[in-house]
């Protein structure tokens, strides 16, 4: 049994029947304790399993709490000259459910040091981005407006689908435009040039755009009830994957003059996607390129992938495209009417 | 440099959470990441001790539990383990995998003083 905390084979017990732990072991040799009341006492031991101890003394007795990492904790009393101790479990718990790391707090647990509590966490590293996300999600809902996020390599050419798209689409949808690029406005400028209100974010040193950024620019742009926005991201396969703007799909844009593998080289960016649009195909005759080869790799990431090959110079798909545009933009208005009922 | 918006991320759940709970100073962060969370843990440990320079956790010890990749296979109807998003299922080799878990990035605990 260990002399610190009393937690040896045998004396951990679970509804009164003790808990054989092999794994719950102890090292000892020098290690120095004060205690609350001043005295002190001297051992060794390393525990290879992470709790954090607090001493409160009372008359003599000392009372440990420890928690784990599976959250449990429990609490045990030891008298100071023989070192008894008693453990009372808070609830049922096995020493196994404790996620070992090596030297823990135990490592640190020197004299004086004995503050040291965990705080559980749980959050999602990304919960801020999505919460942001969240209030855009909400926002373009109750508005009736239909965001696509769009994403690809820099020179898929999404500027000039969008740009094409919104000359054709020719003011049947209301839209607006929001671009992300790291510096320059002249992606903004090429969509304005079509008439349509677009918005430049410059990201500066950042990949993508975030959920913050793209709630200001919604604010900025006084987007109008039961509109199309579209969200050009940074030309970037890798970070915008993970950073939810609030928008109701990604569409990743793969261009036939790049590899067939895209889609297995960033796969992360095509599983986030709904919609794959296989760009510039008016020169597939004059490409190597596999455009089954391309889209069996993207739905080998993502199963559900929709895919439409489109050229933006020849228009082709482009009706299947902006057909899609427009459904999406009709659910958006009937979910705004159902829900404000 | 996503890894650097994460690490960001990471130092401010910590310094909300330093509010609520009252700790001043953080020993040990345990981050949890999946196998197929897109995230690069040794780019992330670098960012990390960039990014909280200066801050509560200045010194604190980055601990990454990583957890593995899971998918639901609809052929087999059972749950496999996958290193990658577009892994075939081990067993049958079927595309029609679905993933489950792995995917995870969380701020898990701290230990605090």
């Amino acid at each position: 049994m260990c002399n610190v905390c009393g937690c040896g084979t045998g004396e951990t017990t679970i509804g009164g029947k003790a808990v054989v732990n092999d794994e719950h072991g102890h090292e000892h040799g020098a290690h120095f304790h004060v205690h609350a009341d001043g005295t002190s006492h001297d051992h060794d031991h390393t525990h290879d399993h992470e709790h954090s101890h607090s001493h409160e003394s009372t008359q003599g007795e000392h009372r440990h709490y420890h928690l784990h990492e599976a959250g449990s904790a429990h609490e045990h009393f030891h008298t100071h000259h023989d070192h008894t101790h008693d453990h009372q479990h808070a609830y049922g718990h096995t020493h196994e459910a404790t996620v070992h790391y090596g030297l823990g707090p135990a490592g640190a647990h020197a004299p004086g040091m004995s503050q040291s509590r965990m705080v559980k966490i749980e959050q999602d590293i990304l919960s801020k981005n999505d919460g942001y996300a969240n209030e855009n999600r909400g926002y373009l809902a109750e508005h009736g407006i239909f965001a696509l996020n769009l994403v690809s390599s820099p020179g898929s050419g999404k500027t000039t689908l969008l740009v094409k798209s919104i000359s054709a689409l020719n003011g049947s949808v209301p839209l607006a435009v929001i671009e992300g690029d790291q510096q320059t406005d002249n992606d903004a400028a090429r969509i304005r040039a079509t008439g349509a209100p677009a918005l430049q974010i410059n990201t500066g040193k950042g990949c993508h755009l975030d959920a913050f950024m793209v709630g200001k620019a919604m604010q900025q742009l006084g987007l109008q009830d039961d509109s199309l926005l579209l969200i050009e991201n940074v030309g970037n396969l890798v970070c915008p994957a993970s950073f939810d703007l609030g928008e109701a799909h990604k569409v990743a844009i793969l261009s036939v003059t790049e590899g067939e593998d895209k889609p297995l080289k960033y796969p992360d960016m095509f599983r986030a996607s709904d919609l794959m649009l296989l760009n510039k195909c008016d020169l597939l005759p004059y490409l190597t390129f596999d455009a089954d080869l391309a889209i069996a790799n993207a739905r080998r990431v993502n199963p559900d992938i929709k895919v439409i090959r489109i050229s933006a110079t020849s228009s082709e798909g482009m009706d299947e495209w902006l057909d899609w545009i427009k459904a999406g933009c009709s659910k958006a208005i009937d979910r705004k009417s159902i829900d404000s009922y | 440099m996503h890894e650097m918006s994460l690490a960001e991320g990471v130092l401010q759940l910590i310094e909300d959470s330093s509010k609520k709970e009252h700790f001043s100073h953080v020993k040990t962060v345990w981050l949890e990441i999946g196998e197929l969370a897109g995230v690069e843990v040794e780019a992330m440990r670098f960012c990390f001790d960039a990014v909280v320079r200066d801050s509560i956790a200045h010194d604190a010890k980055l601990v990454v539990i990583e957890t593995p990749g899971q998918a639901w296979c609809l052929h087999c109807a059972e749950v496999v383990h996958v290193n990658a998003l577009f892994d075939a299922c081990p067993k049958c080799g079927s595309h029609q995998v679905q993933v489950t878990g792995g995917n995870e990035m969380r701020v898990k605990e701290l230990d605090v003083e």
